[in-house]
């Protein structure tokens, strides 16, 4: 139903200047460090793997060989930007919309922009480094913020829920749940904690992350390491981080991953379990593999939530205010 | 009855969970930067009113609760049951003192009601806004008053006690308003 209001922007006048204002800033941080900007497609035949994340489709309709083919909308830009690493580009960002099907809410709009770059010769912890001046730089003159802080994944379990997310159980996260009043969703699995960690974060941890100054939560465990390298231990992490401000996520970054059989391996895997929860099995990148194959140089890359940036560079508390137009109004 | 995937959640929406009817408050999306995402939702008990936090996982379903409020016309009350009628198919319900709660102090025959009905049965009952009584019982007031601070307790026609100014007399006509139980005026006849 259209209520004839509905044509309205979500966003005030202000807020939309100072988008335009934080886009400006971050073009000119990166060109004062002389990382180039790039765009690529967000149309692509491949798509991501991760049964968390659903793509949108679209068909072509031709002319040409890809006549008739299913396109998939980007989740990230990071496979194309890391074949322009592959093919020399050097450091790069880029800032690109990204749509992701089944998610809206307070904090998600289903197509919204993300900052990505990679730096070259970086691992995970001097691009926490980068994040903090750019995110500090961006929010400073709006949000008073103390020294950023920067726990592992294992201490902020350890300190906000008092056990080792590495040596941790079904049953010892789900009685944590029940002492702390964590409402346990009906079909929990029975042997994969992941699901279980991710419950205790969202519900118990993720709000108290970030309050007046930047939190890093890094090392994440080796089943959450998506496209970040592992770095073998014990136990052995994934070289994964997230950025988190008002208990807000608003980037995730990785050392990352450079092996063409390690990526292809965990595109397999992934696809399986989409397949077993009856999900659609997508399309690996073939291009991106390879470009791994022919050699990733050793870097780190990051994605940053811009509308969430803006969101709360705004003192809004709802992605729709930060939005010219929300996706109910799109 | 349908059920609902928690995409379809929104506030309203009426689904059962453990055994109970419940309306859904306020739903809430949260996802952590990679893995599972859930859906954080307040709901009420409809048959106790209690509001409670559940939780989710995206993409689950919920049985949805075959809940429907309809505006039944208040018959009589039998000692134990609250008797009640559909005007357009003059089919009768009941409802028992669970159903009924405080609404009962508020009813006089002909009433028409608003009536949340759960698999047909009447699960709760809203007595009209605004109901006009008279008074069988008050104590004298001071003739002169009319403050209307202050007050005093009023028995009306059916058994319900409300504060009213001093200067209103017992065998008067008032108006309440039921949401609150206050007094809102006299009524003349």
């Amino acid at each position: 139903m259209i209520d004839a209001s509905t044509w309205r922007p979500g966003a005030d006048l202000a807020t939309l200047r100072l988008r335009a204002e934080l886009l400006a800033r971050i073009r000119a941080f990166f060109a004062a460090r002389g990382v180039l900007e790039v765009e690529t497609p967000l149309l692509s035949a491949a798509a991501i793997t991760d049964p968390h994340l659903a793509s949108f489709a679209t068909v072509y309709a031709g002319p040409g060989p890809r006549y008739g083919q299913t396109l998939y909308l980007q989740t990230s830009p990071e496979f194309p930007m890391k074949r322009l690493l592959a093919a020399g580009s050097g450091c790069i960002y880029q800032i690109a919309r990204v749509f992701r099907d089944g998610e809206a809410g307070r904090r998600h709009n289903p197509e919204f922009t993300l900052l990505e770059w990679y730096r070259v010769g970086f691992d995970h912890h001097r691009l926490m480094d980068e994040v903090a001046e750019l995110a500090t730089a961006l929010l400073e003159d709006r949000l008073p913020l103390a020294e950023p802080e920067r726990l592992s994944y294992q201490e902020a379990f350890e300190r906000y829920l008092g056990l080792n997310p590495h040596r941790t159980s079904v049953t010892e996260l789900a009685d944590c749940a029940e002492r702390c009043g964590v409402s346990i969703p009906p079909g929990m699995p029975e042997a994969d904690v992941d699901p279980w960690l991710d419950l205790l974060l969202t519900q118990r941890i993720e709000s108290q992350l970030g309050q007046g100054r930047l939190c890093f939560i890094y090392d994440y465990p080796a089943s959450q390491a998506a496209l970040a390298r592992l770095r073998p231990g014990d136990p052995p992490v994934g070289e994964r981080f997230e950025l988190y401000l008002g208990g807000i996520e608003l980037a995730n970054g990785f050392h990352e991953l450079g092996d063409a059989v390690e990526q292809r391996r965990r595109f397999e895997a992934e696809n399986a379990a989409r397949q077993a929860q009856g999900l659609p099995v997508m399309p690996v990148d073939e291009h991106l593999l390879s470009a791994l194959a022919s050699g990733l140089p050793e870097c780190a890359g990051v994605a940053l939530g811009v509308d969430r940036l803006a969101m709360l560079a705004a003192g809004k508390t709802s992605l729709a205010e930060a939005l010219a137009f929300p996706f109910e109004r799109a | 009855m349908a059920n609902y995937s928690t995409n379809e959640f929104k506030s309203g929406l009426k689904i059962m969970l453990d055994g109970d009817p419940y309306a859904i408050v306020e739903n809430e999306f949260v996802k952590p930067g990679k893995g599972q995402a859930f859906n954080r939702v307040k709901v009420r008990n409809l048959k106790t009113g209690r509001t409670i936090e559940r939780t989710f996982k995206s993409g689950d379903t919920a049985e949805g609760a075959d809940v429907v409020d309809v505006e039944l016309q208040y018959l009589y009350n039998d000692g134990e049951y609250w008797h009640f009628m559909d005007q357009q198919s003059f089919e009768q319900l009941t409802a028992d003192a669970a159903a009924m709660g405080d609404s009962a102090q508020w009813l006089k025959e002909e009433a028409i009601c608003q009536v949340t009905l759960w698999n047909g049965v009447p699960l709760s009952v809203a007595p009209p806004n605004f109901v006009i009584m008279t008074i069988v019982e008050t104590d004298p007031g001071l003739r002169g008053d009319t403050s209307g601070g202050g007050g005093k307790p009023a028995k009306l026609e059916t058994g319900a006690v409300v504060r009213v100014p001093l200067f209103v007399q017992s065998g008067e006509v008032i108006k309440i308003d039921t949401r609150t139980g206050e007094y809102v005026s006299r009524v003349k006849e």
